[in-house]
């Protein structure tokens, strides 16, 4: 049998879901359609939601479009989202994008958690 | 200009220049693949990460690109890449059979309510991480170079 690697691990910590996404690489479509239909069942409500890239070496302008998507679901709930764990050479993708300016990013969970304190 | 580098067996090996045209229809898997020779090609003549991850993007949003918006996902249309990887500079022209587009037309994705679109971000990031993005006149093709960074002059 084909073996299944997760997309994404899920713990909750205070009053936040923390979305680690567990791959290296995300590019294909069927990673980001996995990807979406894990994360946007979770909120579901005015959540606090965390999405962890630490383990992320490589993704594509695809991916900056499902954030966007999942951002518009959090504040059509009134809902937060941060994200952290970007690494220098994801983040300089973001800054190219602007999009740091309008997502909140913190450099790991820890410090994202604290921040919905 | 012929450079000696050393591969993954810590063999000296003799490397110039790779040059390759691939026609492949419509598979971003097998699109996937040619990149993935070309960033190996790149790694071989000690080009740094930085380098490779910005050949990557592009290679990446080029391509997907042309199956998505150029050949609009029709599976008999192919996509040809063609590549020279030299120690100098890697050189890529990514070709659609679609009808092509005007890149000067483009919306600016950081603009105003642009940066909420979920798309329309590829042609920026190229243009961001190559040295020279270039289209022909139809649109359908796009002439897109990395320099060495390491090379020394």
């Amino acid at each position: 049998m084909e073996e299944v690697k997760p997309r994404i691990s899920i713990y909750y910590a205070q009053n936040a879901t923390v979305v680690t996404l567990t791959d290296e690489k995300i590019l294909e479509d069927e990673d980001i359609k996995s990807l979406e239909d894990s994360i946007m069942p979770l909120i579901d409500g005015p959540v606090s939601l965390v999405i962890d890239f630490a383990s992320v070496k490589f993704l594509s302008s695809a991916v900056l479009g499902l954030l966007i998507r999942i951002s518009k679901r959090i504040n059509e709930h009134k809902g937060k989202l941060k994200l952290c764990g970007i690494s220098p050479r994801i983040f300089e993708i973001f800054k190219i994008t602007r999009l740091n300016e309008i997502f909140d990013i913190y450099d790991d969970a820890k410090k994202a958690l604290q921040s919905l304190k | 200009m012929p450079v000696f580098v050393l591969d993954d067996n810590c063999l000296m090996t003799l490397k110039t220049c790779t040059h390759e045209k691939v026609v492949i229809k419509g598979l971003i898997s097998e699109l996937r693949d040619v990149c993935t020779k070309v960033l190996h090609l790149a790694k071989a003549l000690n080009y740094s990460n930085d380098d490779i991850f910005a050949v990557h993007l592009a290679i990446e949003e080029a391509t997907v690109n042309a199956v998505k918006h150029g050949n609009k996902r029709n599976a008999d249309k192919a996509v040809t890449i063609e590549y020279e990887v030299t120690p100098e500079k890697i050189d890529v022209v990514v070709t659609d059979q679609g009808q092509g587009f005007d890149p000067n037309n483009l919306a600016d994705p950081r603009c105003g309510e642009n940066i909420y679109k979920t798309g329309g971000r590829g042609v920026l990031l190229m243009k961001s991480y190559m040295d020279t993005v270039e289209y022909n006149k139809t649109g359908n093709s796009v002439h897109m170079i990395k320099l060495n960074s390491r090379h020394t002059r």
